[in-house]
């Protein structure tokens, strides 16, 4: 890394990121008497795909046989790659951590029974709140400072580099564990709050040996106005859809209905189901942000058709991530955890999206879990951090900032290796309609980036992170496709498929686990079948 | 894109230098600029936070427009995000009166989910 290190702390838990993940793995570290330092590429608060908008919550009160019936919903509709019990189990914390952010202040509206509504959380509200109290729990948190490369010795990561963006200066931060919250990777395709989710931690965690798992699980794509950012959907459940004619496109509007239909024209929507002023105005003061773009562009979603798209999301509502071992979102990696969408979340969806509720739960347990077990572990560690001899394990898209200066290798722009990147990742027919010959060519092409990510010079600051983000998506990209090639099957609610394998194959009931950056190696993990605990699965390196 | 900070509303308080998750304005020595307008991600978050309802983000994610300060503070544009939420002194917040939970109850007679996107429908899912 170039740039001089101004800032050097040492703590005991590290946790890279600021959205709810983050957040909850920060306030419960802090919770467990760690010392704690949080980083953000933005700002705790703001950052991510939670804060700009309204989340649900797969939240269900304490009743056996509902929870029971949800649990066998979700196992069907995943394949059969989720564990009950960890679907219990998020079931179990997301309800004690949403009675605390109650009394934290939240204002869950109740119903006329009295019932507090905990199913629903509005992003800005929520994290300005969780801002608040990780800050009171005592945790450093340092905004605008990306994080670019892990620590690591013989013993495990102790810790990451980054920088302070704002200030042109670098950041060293040793600590006994690092928690790895960065989020997804949605390929900078501006769905609303995640061009800041370009993979960062998936590179980080990859660069130091951690598996990632579920990457497969990546054909997620989201309607939005053609024009704007908003990827919130669910009040198109109250449009009308027409082509460019005006003439109603009728059928069911589940599964593949709006990506065929926009590869044959423009669809456009009229929110005419919500006939009344009454329901309009119930809308309007639900998903108050659907409405904030099409209100901006002098467009009438109740009388005036507008125009969709589909914006790809990649592992934001995918469920792939950083592969966890333990109860306590372990990595396989010594020192390393994984929380919120950085991490895989196919325990609870299996190859189902967890889009919505599922991934906005999982945030809260995964990261109140990881910081947890970071917590302990860093605190059980002999060795201080201060005195350990790490060293930098960043590989890729770290060049040296070149001031201006002109490099006698070929530059590359990063800009555009980002958009050959996009290139091979948005087009519905190569990554929503998926064959084999066509993952081939476009993962061909995309091999063929991979040394580009090493000859890109940036001129500044906000460059370098920007060049370090491309060989994020870039490493990103190759693995979804190389996991999609390697699941030759179609499994669950359609999150992967191949057009050459249509059926699900009993002989592919495993997850599929990715590593490497220079060659990417697959293989099968069938360590969860059986219901056994993840503490005593083979293979687990590390105990919290 | 974010496409106006006003100079005559701004206070200098650099609040949205601070919470832009992706570090689009500049601080200066009067009002922050628009240093990196192509990052902007179109997250309307600067405006929820401008006390003095100074930003204006327009909904075109992808392409620059013109706008006209006068006429969208006559429109009641200026600070409309910040004031749906319900932040600033005396406002009810959004949060406190979300009606989320309750749209079901006038789902239209065949319910139709998440419009066009594969995924499960189970009651649980959102």
């Amino acid at each position: 890394m170039s740039g001089e290190t101004a800032l050097k702390l040492t703590t005991d838990v590290l946790v890279i990121g600021g959205g709810p993940a983050g957040a909850w793995a920060a306030w419960s570290a802090a919770s467990q008497g760690a010392k704690v330092v949080l980083v953000d590429k933005g700002y705790l608060g703001s950052s991510g795909a939670t804060a700009p908008g309204g989340t649900n919550l797969l939240y269900l009160p304490p009743d056996k046989e509902m929870r029971d019936k949800a649990v066998r919903e979700r196992m069907a509709s995943g394949g059969y790659l989720s564990e009950a019990s960890w679907i219990h189990r998020v079931l179990d914390q997301v309800y004690i951590n949403l009675e605390r952010v109650e009394q934290w202040g939240y204002p869950f509206v109740r119903d006329e029974n009295g019932v507090p509504q905990r199913n629903h959380l509005q992003g800005p509200e929520y994290m300005a709140l969780m801002r608040k109290m990780v800050k009171k729990a005592g945790v450093k948190v340092l905004d605008h400072a990306p994080a670019l490369e892990l620590l690591v010795d013989e013993h495990g990561v102790g810790g990451a580099r980054g920088t302070l963006r704002q200030q042109g200066k670098d950041w060293e931060v040793r600590a006994g564990a690092v928690v790895i919250a960065t989020g997804g990777c949605a390929f900078l395709s501006k769905g609303l709050g995640c061009n800041v989710l370009t993979g960062d931690g998936y590179l980080m965690g990859a660069e130091v040996g951690a598996e990632l798992s579920g990457m497969e699980f990546s054909r997620r794509y989201a309607p939005a106005p053609a024009f704007s950012s908003n990827t919130r959907s669910r009040l198109l459940g109250w449009a009308t859809y027409y082509d460019q004619d005006g003439k109603e496109l009728k059928g069911s509007r589940n599964g593949d209905f709006l990506a065929e239909r926009l590869l044959e024209g423009p669809v456009y929507a009229i929110m005419n189901k919500a006939d009344t002023p009454e329901k309009q105005a119930i809308l309007r003061s639900s998903h108050a942000i659907f409405f904030l773009p099409y209100d901006r562009a002098g467009i009438d979603v109740f009388t005036q058709p507008f125009p969709l798209t589909l914006r790809y999301e990649g592992t934001v509502r995918g469920t792939g991530g950083l592969r966890i071992v333990g109860d306590y979102c372990e990595t396989t990696v010594a020192g390393l955890y994984a929380a919120g969408d950085a991490a895989t979340r196919e325990r609870i969806t299996g190859a189902a999206s967890g889009g919505g509720a599922f991934n906005a739960s999982w945030a809260i347990c995964s990261g109140t879990w990881s910081g947890e077990g970071a917590a302990r572990y860093a605190l059980s560690q002999r060795t201080g951090a201060a005195s350990r001899d790490l060293r930098s394990a960043g590989r890729y898209g770290l060049a040296e900032t070149t001031g201006g200066r002109t490099l006698s290798s070929p530059r590359v722009e990063t800009a555009e290796l980002v958009r050959a990147i996009q290139d091979q990742v948005f087009p519905l027919q190569i990554n929503y309609f998926r064959s084999e010959a066509g993952l081939k060519a476009a993962l061909n092409k995309l091999h063929s980036y991979w040394p580009s990510v090493n000859e890109q010079a940036p001129g500044n600051v906000h460059e370098r992170v920007h060049a370090r983000e491309a060989a994020a998506m870039a490493a990103t990209a190759r693995w979804i496709y190389t996991a999609g090639l390697a699941r030759k099957e179609t499994r669950g609610a359609g999150l992967h498929l191949l057009a050459e394998y249509p059926d699900e194959d009993p002989n592919q009931h495993h997850r599929l686990l990715v590593s490497g950056l220079e060659t990417i190696r697959t293989r099968p993990d069938r360590t969860f079948l059986g219901g056994a605990s993840a503490a005593s699965y083979p293979g687990t390196e590390q105990g919290a | 894109m974010i496409e106006l900070v006003s100079t005559d509303r701004c206070i200098g308080c650099n609040l949205c230098v601070k919470v832009c998750p992706t570090n689009v304005f500049d601080k200066t020595e009067a009002a922050p600029v628009i240093a990196r307008q192509e990052d902007c991600q179109t997250c309307f978050i600067c405006e929820a936070y401008c006390p003095v309802d100074a930003l204006y983000v327009s909904p075109y994610s992808d392409e620059q427009v013109e706008v006209d300060e006068a006429a969208l503070a006559e429109q009641g544009v200026l600070g409309s995000w910040r004031a749906t939420l319900g932040w600033g002194p005396g406002r009810t917040k959004l949060a406190a009166i979300d009606q989320t939970p309750f749209i079901n109850r006038i789902l239209p007679a065949r319910p139709v989910r998440a419009a066009g996107v594969s995924d499960v429908r189970s009651p649980a899912t959102g």
